[in-house]
């Protein structure tokens, strides 16, 4: 009983701990081998079983890779230079085959003199693109525009460009880095004027045609304001009303009239001469572009109070989505032919571009949607308690937000979209991977090879879908607010 | 009861004017078959100080909600500040424009910074210049003793720091109304003190204020009228010292000796 009650005794801190470091733990290597690799009997079996496969693997396809040859101009003469080199029954890649049909990969059969324009439009791009993802790094930009200027005009020097757009290149890849430096924001006119510009570059004519759809808008914009005056919402249908106008009776007609004055021409390009890479980017990028917006407003939509919007969004998202996209390519490339007049000439790619849009545009919904749905009650009233209108509390307080919250699975819909577009092979456009493989095969000298064009495409789709992922890591950590 | 009310409180500036702020007459609002607001009536003044107290579920929350429409109410009339509360969007926005809220949960806009929060409502809806926006935010954010803050995410606030951005944020679009959700209900007991000083000080400076509360320190100190609800009635209104002293209605005494009895 003498004992102290442990428990009862009144104690009083006199003074407070500082804090320690962590006990030192055993060191890196081998503490971080038996935590992961060795950690049980299970683990380390698994972990001898992935290391018998990544062998199996390596060992089977080394020496094919080993002894690639580089340099030959046919099949037959990649296999002699292997059995010379490496001996009878070597095996070896012909990766050969992408270097001599490097510029068919990458523009299918557009004129080769004009090479140049595309890579043009594809450096320029970036230069419109900077300001946009890149807007809040300096540093970034400045790396992104640099690489893009130097490697712009290294390749249109390669492609022999006429020395009049060298200069016009050069003067907007440096004026964009010189602006970027500055008021990366007056950058973004650039964003906006380059789908015309771009889609100029890359099939020429006219340039007339698109400063004639840039018109459009104008006319819309002046309509908006003289009818502003009254009312509001005749206001946005006079715009919509003038602008559509204007594209579908008067845009072409105009752009043919100034054209007889004053021809800015450069050599049109069909679009069946586009292929490879060039295909997949045009359609891949302007997919990406277009299918972000109308995803939103479709999202929008669906969670609309108003019952004839929500439910026209809710039947053309399930019928998109529930209709395989080579159906629709098919609708696009066969169907339309038939419902359309039989003089109008309605693009193969604008169709397909179309089609690509409204499909992942249906997923970019749905992905959106969840989004939308994650965010609290509360941020919404506190948008309506503050007095914004729904359009102003959409756009400042909840699409932040919800992008922000729906960028893995906004970036994800649009690697495979990106992927998708390798299906337009089935409506007889030359895409990188079946079209353009099958069109170097037919080719008597190519004869049989099968692996090599199809690693060399995969990889180079790897290449730009990885890069797209890390982009969006990159954004999530940036706009990453809560602990910082 | 009222360890969180440390201070004097300045009467000099609290005047109650004839003149009427909110007007809800015969006012009845249902969820679904659920009637959760029955026949209420109240008049408002300028420069009154209400506090609304009641059990859970007793439509408090509800009521102050529809002063601004956040709640759509299904007949009688709401007028505020003279202006009807109808479907029509245009009194609605003139409304919100002219009433502060202050949420249970602060409703903070985390990806804004503080300032921007302060700022965003008086430069999208007032279409003050952006200068004088962030001049006045930071006044505000002044009064409630946090400007060193202002270019901090709510995220990297304690709760009681939030929640007076958030008054900060209401009193930027310079209302003449303020409303309060129970603002210190979700807040630790060390913060609570820093949000009813805060509330104080308007009190202080004639700002007509409704706050629906548990503090009923707060209501003792500041408040000129407490009213009681229960099952979405009114139940008893009076002056606090009348009210915690002298409760009418058994139901109050219920709730008074629940809440204060131990």
């Amino acid at each position: 009983m003498s004992e102290t009650h442990a428990q009862t005794v009144a104690f009083v801190r006199d003074t407070m701990l500082a804090p320690e470091p962590p006990p030192v733990a055993e060191s890196g290597a081998v503490k971080w081998l038996r935590e992961n690799l060795f950690s049980g009997p299970v683990n380390t079996v698994l972990t001898l079983l992935g290391v018998a496969i990544i062998w199996f693997l390596v060992s089977h396809f080394w020496d094919w890779f080993a002894h690639s040859v580089w340099n030959a101009s046919s099949l037959n003469e990649c296999r002699q230079i292997i059995i010379e080199t490496w001996g009878e029954g070597a095996r070896g890649a012909c990766f050969a085959v992408i270097r001599e049909r490097w510029n068919q990969y990458m523009f299918g059969f557009y004129p080769s003199a004009l090479y140049w324009r595309p890579t043009m439009a594809f450096g320029l791009m970036f230069v419109a693109l900077a300001p946009v993802l890149f807007s809040e790094s300096l540093k970034i930009r400045r790396t992104v525009l640099v690489v893009t200027a130097v490697v712009t005009l290294w390749a249109m020097v390669q492609l022999n460009a006429p020395g009049a757009w060298l200069v016009f290149a050069a003067i907007v890849l440096v004026g964009g880095l010189a602006i970027s430096e500055r008021h990366v924001s007056w950058l973004l006119i650039f964003s906006v004027l380059y789908p015309l510009l771009g889609v100029w570059f890359l099939w020429g004519g006219s340039l007339w045609g698109p400063i004639m759809v840039l018109v459009g808008p104008l006319l819309g914009w002046a309509a908006w304001t003289l009818v502003g005056r009254f009312s509001a919402l005749l206001a946005t249908v006079a715009a919509i009303v003038v602008t559509l106008l204007w594209w579908l009776m008067f845009a072409s007609r105009a752009a043919a009239d100034a054209e007889g004055l004053l021809s800015l021409a450069i050599p049109f390009v069909r679009s069946d001469q586009f292929g490879g890479f060039l295909l997949a980017i045009t359609i891949g990028v302007a997919g990406i572009a277009l299918s972000l917006p109308l995803g939103i407003i479709l999202a929008l939509a669906r969670r609309s109070d108003m019952f004839l919007i929500k439910s026209m969004a809710v039947i053309f998202i399930e019928f998109i989505r529930g209709v395989p996209l080579i159906a629709l390519l098919f609708v696009a490339s066969l169907l339309l032919n038939y419902f359309l007049p039989p003089s109008t000439n309605f693009d193969i790619i604008l169709r397909v571009i179309i089609m690509v849009t409204l499909f992942s545009a249906a997923y970019m919904a749905e992905v959106i949607r969840g989004g939308l749905a994650a965010l609290p009650r509360g941020q919404y009233e506190a948008a309506d308690a503050l007095g914004l209108d729904y359009w102003k509390a959409q756009r400042l307080i909840v699409l932040p937000q919800a992008l922000k919250i729906s960028i893995p699975g906004i970036v994800s819909t649009f690697i495979g979209m990106f992927k998708d577009t390798t299906l337009v092979t089935f409506v007889g456009l030359y895409e990188p991977l079946k079209s353009m493989s099958d069109a170097v095969r037919a080719n008597i000298a190519w004869k049989g090879i099968y692996w090599e064009p199809f690693i060399f495409v995969g990889f180079i789709f790897f290449i730009i879908c990885f890069g797209m992922s890390r982009y969006s890591m990159y954004l999530e950590r940036r706009l990453r607010r809560d602990h910082r | 009861m009222s360890e969180a009310i440390t201070r004097e409180i300045d009467r000099s500036q609290m005047r109650i004017s004839d003149e009427v702020a909110i007007e809800i007459h015969k006012m009845n609002k249902w969820y679904g078959t659920f009637h959760v607001l029955r026949d209420i009536d109240l008049t408002v003044h300028r420069g009154e100080r209400i506090v609304i107290a009641g059990p859970s579920g007793s439509g408090k929350s509800t009521l102050i909600r529809c002063i601004n429409r956040l709640e759509e109410h299904q007949s009688g009339r709401i007028v505020v500040d003279g202006v009807e509360l109808t479907s029509d969007i245009k009194n609605i926005d003139k409304v919100r424009s002219e009433v502060g809220m202050v949420f249970q949960h602060f409703n903070l806009f985390p990806h804004l910074t503080v300032l921007e929060n302060c700022t965003l409502a008086p430069i999208w809806v007032r279409k003050v210049p952006r200068k004088q926006a962030e001049a006045t935010a930071m006044k505000y954010l002044e009064k409630v003793k946090i400007p060193e803050q202002a270019d901090k995410y709510p995220g990297q606030l304690s709760g009681g720091q939030q929640q007076r951005v958030a008054i900060a944020r209401s009193l930027c679009m310079q209302p003449r109304i303020m409303l309060f959700d129970e603002p210190t209900s979700a807040l630790d007991p060390e913060m609570i003190k820093e949000v009813l000083d805060t509330m104080i000080e308007l009190a202080e400076e004639g700002m007509t204020m409704i706050c629906v509360t548990h503090e009923m320190g707060f209501a003792q100190a500041v408040a000129n009228r407490v009213i009681f609800m229960d099952q979405g009635q009114i139940v008893e209104q009076n002056s606090p010292r009348e009210f915690f002293n002298n409760p009418k209605s058994e139901r109050t005494k219920l709730f008074l000796s629940q809440i204060l009895g131990h």
